[in-house]
């Protein structure tokens, strides 16, 4: 990725959001502030809400409190430029199991009007390019994670919103994520990370969320 | 562009990949039709008064059976999740997604249906309408039923649920669909119903997207 900026000079933002799953509310009054080269770590017990906030950065889930910015602008106003600035991961890898690892990945680029260059590169760097021609059926839960990781090198997007990332990752392919990671930063990208486990990365700022979690009201 | 073309590159290559399901939808039609003869008796005239009305009811029926694909596999695998974060509008996912189903059950189901009135006898001049008509009606039927299907994602017995919601939109197509062979058995026009088939499509073609992607944004929260 090259080091003078694509995405320079942004601020992603949220204000007083709060969020309900199902009939539990699972956080209020949360504020959160990322920019260029900037990563959070969104920490906190089961059920506190890590992948429920991760999906309304997304604009999955509209929250039911609260704003979301870009640049100070509401990411309402403009979802698709929403959508095409931001990568994210979640619990599931979206694989299926008749295609191919290079088909699958050249799907998502395709998907992103991406260029097709960057998938080779994409599987490469997190070492599946010998496994391209395989179909995702073969893959194990690992190489799954992996393939669904190559996505965010394969179209650039700078914000990346990651659920739970080294879920079945060994050390080897953990750092190959870091690594990733640290270049999109270095690229003033941002990225937002839910995970139970203290990821190295430097500089980054942590979000616990039981501190938001709310109180329970005599109901 | 490139992303509603990838997408529908997509779904023809998982349907041609895991071929069983459109080749189920044909070998259904195939059979139901044969059925009838069974049922109703060998008679020629009778089968060939009945002819459009079997074909097209079985062929409502084989497209039903198929939509519960169009979305559940990928609802329940996250893709549904990555596209509706793609740039490309929801809408157009769903239009995308219909045009690759239609070319994986409707379009089989259109080329079918003249050898299947064959065997029910239906009288020659039926046979030009018959195609006509089950070319310009089946992308009603994938459309409309994209948004039964989008409804009743993740639903208990969605199959149920999906064939109370779709079938009784389906009788318009049904109507003209039929009528306009038996018209031109009949030695009259068909043009006014292949006029009307036509305004369907047109109708369904930008509402039934929008209505499904509402639909679907719910599911996906």
């Amino acid at each position: 990725m090259p080091s003078s900026s694509p995405f320079a000079a942004r601020l992603f933002e949220g204000r007083g959001l709060a969020c309900r799953r199902g009939e539990r509310p699972v956080f209020e009054r949360l504020d959160f502030k990322l920019a260029p080269g900037g990563a959070l770590l969104l920490t906190g017990p089961n059920g506190s809400g890590k992948s429920s906030l991760l999906r309304v950065m997304a604009g999955l889930t509209p929250p039911l409190l609260g704003t979301l910015s870009w640049d100070r602008v509401a990411v309402t106003e403009d979802p698709t430029a929403h959508r095409a600035r931001l990568h994210h991961v979640g619990h599931q890898d979206a694989l299926k199991p008749v295609l191919t690892v290079a088909e699958t990945l050249a799907f998502w680029a395709a998907l992103r009007e991406a260029s097709h260059d960057r998938v080779l590169p994409a599987l490469r760097r997190f070492h599946l390019a010998e496994l391209a021609g395989w179909p995702c059926r073969v893959l194990s839960a690992g190489q799954r994670r992996r393939l669904a990781l190559a996505r965010l090198l394969a179209s650039p997007a700078p914000l990346w919103l990651l659920d739970e990332p080294t879920t079945g990752l060994d050390d080897a392919s953990t750092s190959d994520l870091l690594a990733a990671i640290a270049e999109h930063r270095a690229a003033s990208g941002m990225v937002a990370i839910a995970t139970h486990l203290p990821l190295p990365i430097p500089g980054s700022e942590t979000l616990a969320l039981s501190e938001f979690t709310p109180r329970r009201s005599a109901a | 562009m490139t992303a509603f073309l990838a997408l529908v590159a997509r779904d023809l290559r998982l349907a041609l990949r895991q071929g069983s399901d459109a080749a189920l939808v044909v070998a259904f039609f195939v059979l139901a039709v044969v059925l009838f003869p069974f049922g109703v008796g060998p008679e020629p005239q009778l089968l060939a008064r009945i002819a459009a009305g079997i074909v097209w009811v079985t062929a409502l029926l084989a497209a039903l059976l198929s939509l519960d694909r169009l979305f559940q596999q990928d609802y329940e695998d996250g893709s549904l999740e990555v596209i509706a974060l793609a740039p490309l509008p929801l809408e157009a996912a769903v239009l995308a997604k219909c045009l690759a189903h239609w070319l994986t059950t409707g379009l089989p189901l259109a080329a079918v249906a003249p050898a299947l009135a064959a065997l029910l006898q239906l009288d020659g001049p039926g046979y030009l309408p018959l195609v006509l008509t089950m070319a310009l009606g089946t992308p009603s039927l994938s459309l409309v039923g994209a948004v039964g299907a989008a409804l009743s994602l993740g639903a208990r017995r969605a199959g149920v649920l999906l064939s109370l919601l779709v079938l009784p939109l389906y009788i318009p197509v049904l109507i003209f669909g039929v009528a306009a062979v038996e018209q031109a058995v009949a030695g009259f026009a068909i043009r006014p119903h292949l006029l009307i088939l036509t305004a369907l499509l047109v109708a369904a073609l930008p509402l039934a997207p929008w209505a499904a992607a509402a639909a679907l944004r719910p599911a996906l929260e």
